[in-house]
């Protein structure tokens, strides 16, 4: 439990938590004791004081009737909180009932309910409100129900949205299965379970509501003299603004501060951060990634021929660090060397966080800011990751290295169609023309098997099945001409079926054009029946390499052990538990 | 749409019969004589039955007749073609303002706060968008009026016809939506730049102006058009604070008096046109919305 509270604590207790709390505290003072103490002071008229100016006796000014325009904001408070509150009480008492209604109802009536809703919905408050208060006159009351059923549609669909996905869960169906009515269940279940979000979202309807009443009432709809809200007054006050702007200014200033704190409440008290304020909380500034081995990026040129022949992707030294949760950097990578020859499949194995991915995503080049780089020596075929990159460089790595992620649904454009996606890499760097570029797209899908490619390729990524989008994406590797295909745990995300397909169409692929292959993957018998050599890295640190064949016989360190271990096999003794592997990287059998 | 439309068209029919109590005398005052008030009953068509009453009314309404107004006995049809192009001028060029405004703010801020550099840039442009938010269009025209116009003498405070009366409405009008836009796509093209597809392009290195206008723009477009339609709509109910504040006369002018006098036929027209503006601008943002994302379709949405 204390978990749970001291997150909301932390934030009540922030600058912004307490400015919201205190703020809302003097309002709501303001709202009891307001026409307490200025209500005879608002109504008191004095025909001496007519349309003063703003002065030290009447920091607002005064009304045509010689009325303190301060003391009449100050008392207003109580008439403008009430009615926005009881707005709001109507919208989510109402809204309630008609978000909860259609789950109880049958499907033609619930369809038609919630289609109603989401008409409504389509249309603005204002309208809305307009449309109710013609209904209803210009009246103070008139205002309120106008305002409070103009915001029913927005609640009914928030309770509806929460009361169907809290209907899904489980506890619920187990609740309808030991026979809970309907009724039960929304009293029961789904009620309390939508508490919160409904809370934080009435706070923020308030302060709808609040703005909403004041703009009626700013436009006569509202509340009617002799009352006086907000609204009323700075309709009142902008009619003199030449001649005393304090007196508009004012109940602006006090609608708007009133209309923050309310918003700024379910900021406060909002479950979950919203993804401003992560992106704001996130990633502290790091130094710019690449430094290290630039500086020798130029003498080395000479070099590169005779680099080329030997080694495809090569790393010295290899440190990858991320910004951590306190703004310093944490090192995840800690000096991996790696070098990868031509045509060779290079697997790496390890447990997520091992460091194995961005290992990867080093070798590729594509590490970005925040993560910030270093190594001796960083290269793909000659080029010098680390060094700013040049067309030429450019040129060379889009044509001659490919990537395979893990969800190829992500990992393709949703918005692109799969031709556009494969043929844009040769049109740029080697300057095809759009049709030379279709027709070698189509034998790329064709060489992975993808049938009838001509119609795929005017395709979207959706209309593709998962495997097909994998095969896609390594059919895009194949465009240029490969010299690496970095497959980030291809298959982890296919079903067990389309796996072995994928592999072979990647086994394929790298016999067709010999390109080499980096394979990640948390699967030791995967790895081991694809690769040649395998790498098998922990926390950061390249643990153990050897070739692929070998892997059972020869492994040394107690995790590479461990990994083996916890793969069961044929002749496993099913009586008995599956082994973990433990903190410090040792098997151990649970019993 | 269809749907919709005979829901406005029903809801409009009945703000009359929804009056409570006798509209007729709520218009003419409790000291107008019974016979006037029998004659202004059948003007209206308020004493035949509920069906022919509407009947009548959609007849009516297809033939692009809505009816007499109550105050000024000119035909409701006039006066709304009258008014209607000041409104639709000041939320059309709003709009535009705003859409064009809000995308390269959103995108500069988001591409150069992008991986946590700059956060004092981007805090500041978060508190700024969330005041901007949270201050309703009417009290930004208040704050524009007194600047401009008050203090500074350099805009006309109030009036229509006259380019410079356009000014302060309109600021008052987009400068909110034009915020909350620009930090919707700010929003957006952070998440998009982090998706894994993006990692694809960045790849096949692409040239930067290729990744960002035709791998992340079309994937943020979709969220930043379908809060455009909203701001839009919103746009529409939002000039009639406007339209009061500056006396421009639109639409909104026109719904606030005639609640005030109780001219019902003159509501119901004014209302039914204003539904009509906000139905047709969903349908267009689905249309466009539909050939820009391959994924979403008129059915599903």
């Amino acid at each position: 439990m204390a978990a749970q509270i001291s997150p909301m604590r932390a934030r009540l207790a922030s600058p912004v938590g307490v400015t919201t709390v205190t703020g809302l505290g003097v309002v709501l003072l303001l709202a009891v004791f307001g026409p307490i103490l200025w209500g005879t002071q608002a109504e008191a008229t004095s025909v001496a004081d007519r349309l003063l100016g703003a002065s030290w006796q009447h920091p607002f000014g005064t009304d045509e009737l010689g009325r303190d325009v301060l003391a009449r904001v100050l008392a207003g408070t109580r008439t403008s909180v009430l009615l926005a509150l009881g707005a709001t009480g109507i919208a989510v008492a109402l809204g309630i009932v008609l978000g909860l209604l259609p789950t109880v109802l049958p499907r033609v009536l619930r369809r038609m309910l919630t289609g109603l809703i989401d008409i409504l919905l389509a249309f603005p408050w204002l309208l809305l409100a307009l449309f109710f208060s013609a209904i209803w006159g210009a009246s103070a009351t008139g205002a309120m129900l106008a305002v409070g059923f103009a915001g029913i549609p927005a609640f009914a669909r928030l309770n509806y949205t929460l009361a169907s996905s809290i209907m899904g869960r489980d506890y619920v169906r187990a609740a309808r299965i030991v026979g809970v009515g309907p009724l039960g269940v929304l009293v029961r279940h789904v009620l309390p379970n939508a508490a919160g979000p409904l809370l934080v979202n009435a706070a923020v309807h308030a302060s709808g509501a609040l703005l909403s009443f004041a703009g009626l009432s700013f436009l006569g709809l509202g509340v009617q003299s002799p009352e006086y809200d907000w609204g009323r007054l700075l309709r009142e006050g902008i009619a003199r603004i030449y001649v005393n702007p304090m007196a508009a200014i004012g109940p602006g200033i006090a609608i708007v501060v009133t209309g923050l704190l309310l918003t700024l409440v379910s900021d406060v008290f909002a479950t979950t951060p919203r993804r401003g304020a992560l992106i704001r909380n996130g990633l502290r500034g790091l130094r710019p990634a690449r430094r290290a081995g630039s500086m020798r990026a130029a003498s080395a040129s000479p070099l590169e021929l005779a680099d080329e022949a030997a080694v495809v992707s090569s790393a010295r030294e290899l440190r990858i660090a991320f910004p951590g949760a306190d703004g310093g950097a944490v090192e995840r990578v800690h000096g991996v060397d790696l070098e990868i020859a031509p045509g060779e499949v290079v697997g790496i194995v390890g447990e997520s966080g091992s460091g194995k991915s961005i290992t990867a995503m080093a070798l590729a080049g594509l590490i970005e800011q925040p993560g910030a780089v270093t190594a001796d020596e960083l290269r793909f075929r000659g080029v010098d990751l680390l060094a700013p990159s040049s067309p030429v460089s450019k040129r060379q790595l889009g044509l001659e290295l490919a990537m395979v992620f893990q969800d190829p649904l992500t990992s393709l454009n949703p918005a692109l169609t799969i031709g556009r996606q494969l043929t844009e890499a040769v049109e740029v760097h080697e300057g095809v023309s759009r049709a030379e570029a279709r027709e070698r797209a189509r034998q790329a899908l064709a060489s992975v098997g993808i049938p009838d490619p001509e119609r795929r390729l005017g395709q979207y990524p959706h209309e593709f099945s998962g495997g097909m989008r994998q095969r896609a994406m390594i059919a895009m590797g194949l465009m240029g001409s490969p010299r690496l295909i970095v497959a980030d745990e291809p298959t982890t995300a296919l079903d067990v079926t389309v796996q072995r397909q994928v592999l072979q169409n990647l086994r394929r692929a790298q016999a067709l054009t010999r390109t080499a292959v980096l394979f990640i993957s948390h699967d030791i018998a995967l790895v081991a029946g694809f690769c040649d050599r395998v790498l098998v890295m922990k926390d950061g640190v390249v643990v153990e390499q050897l070739a692929a064949d070998r892997l059972l016989v020869d492994a040394q360190h107690p995790y590479t052990k461990a990994l083996i271990a916890c793969v069961p096999d044929m002749t496993s003794d099913r009586t008995r538990p599956l082994p973990v592997i433990g903190e410090t990287g040792a098997v151990r059998r649970a019993s | 749409m269809a749907v919709s439309l005979g829901i406005v068209v029903v809801a409009t029919f009945a703000i009359i019969h929804l009056v409570p109590g006798d509209p007729v005398r709520a218009v003419l005052g409790p000291s107008a004589p019974a016979e006037l008030v029998a004659r202004t009953r059948s003007e209206l068509g308020l004493d035949q039955p509920l069906l022919v009453q509407f009947w009548n009314y959609v007849v009516a309404l297809v033939q692009g007749d809505l009816g007499t107004s109550l105050q000024t006995h000119r035909p409701v049809a006039d006066t709304l073609a009258q008014r209607a192009p000041a409104t639709l001028v000041l939320a059309g060029v709003s709009f535009v303002i705003a859409a064009v405004g809000a995308l390269p703010i959103g995108l500069a801020t988001a591409i150069s706060v992008r991986s946590g550099r700059r956060r004092w840039l981007d805090l500041a442009a978060s508190a700024l968008v969330g005041l901007l938010i949270v201050v309703p269009n009417f009290l930004l025209a208040v704050g524009l009026v007194w600047l401009f116009a008050v203090q500074w003498h350099v805009l006309p405070v109030a009036g229509w016809g006259d380019p410079a009366q356009l000014v302060l409405p309109v600021l008052a009008l987009a400068i909110g939506p034009m915020a909350y836009l620009a930090r919707i796509v700010h929003v957006e093209l952070l998440a998009v730049l982090d998706a894994t597809y993006m990692t694809t392009a960045r790849s096949k290195r692409l040239p930067s102006r290729l990744i960002y206008l035709r791998h992340a723009l079309p994937n943020m477009l979709t969220s930043a058009l379908t809060i455009g339609g909203l701001m839009l709509t919103g746009m529409v109910a939002g000039t009639v604070l406007i339209e009061t504040i500056f006396a421009i006369p639109g639409l909104g002018t026109t719904i606030v008096s005639s609640i005030t006098a109780k001219d019902y036929p003159m509501i119901q027209g004014v209302v039914l046109v204003y539904a009509a503006m906000v139905l047709a601008l969903n349908l267009i943002v689905d249309l466009v919305l539909m050939s820009i994302d391959p994924r979403s379709s008129l059915a599903e949405g």
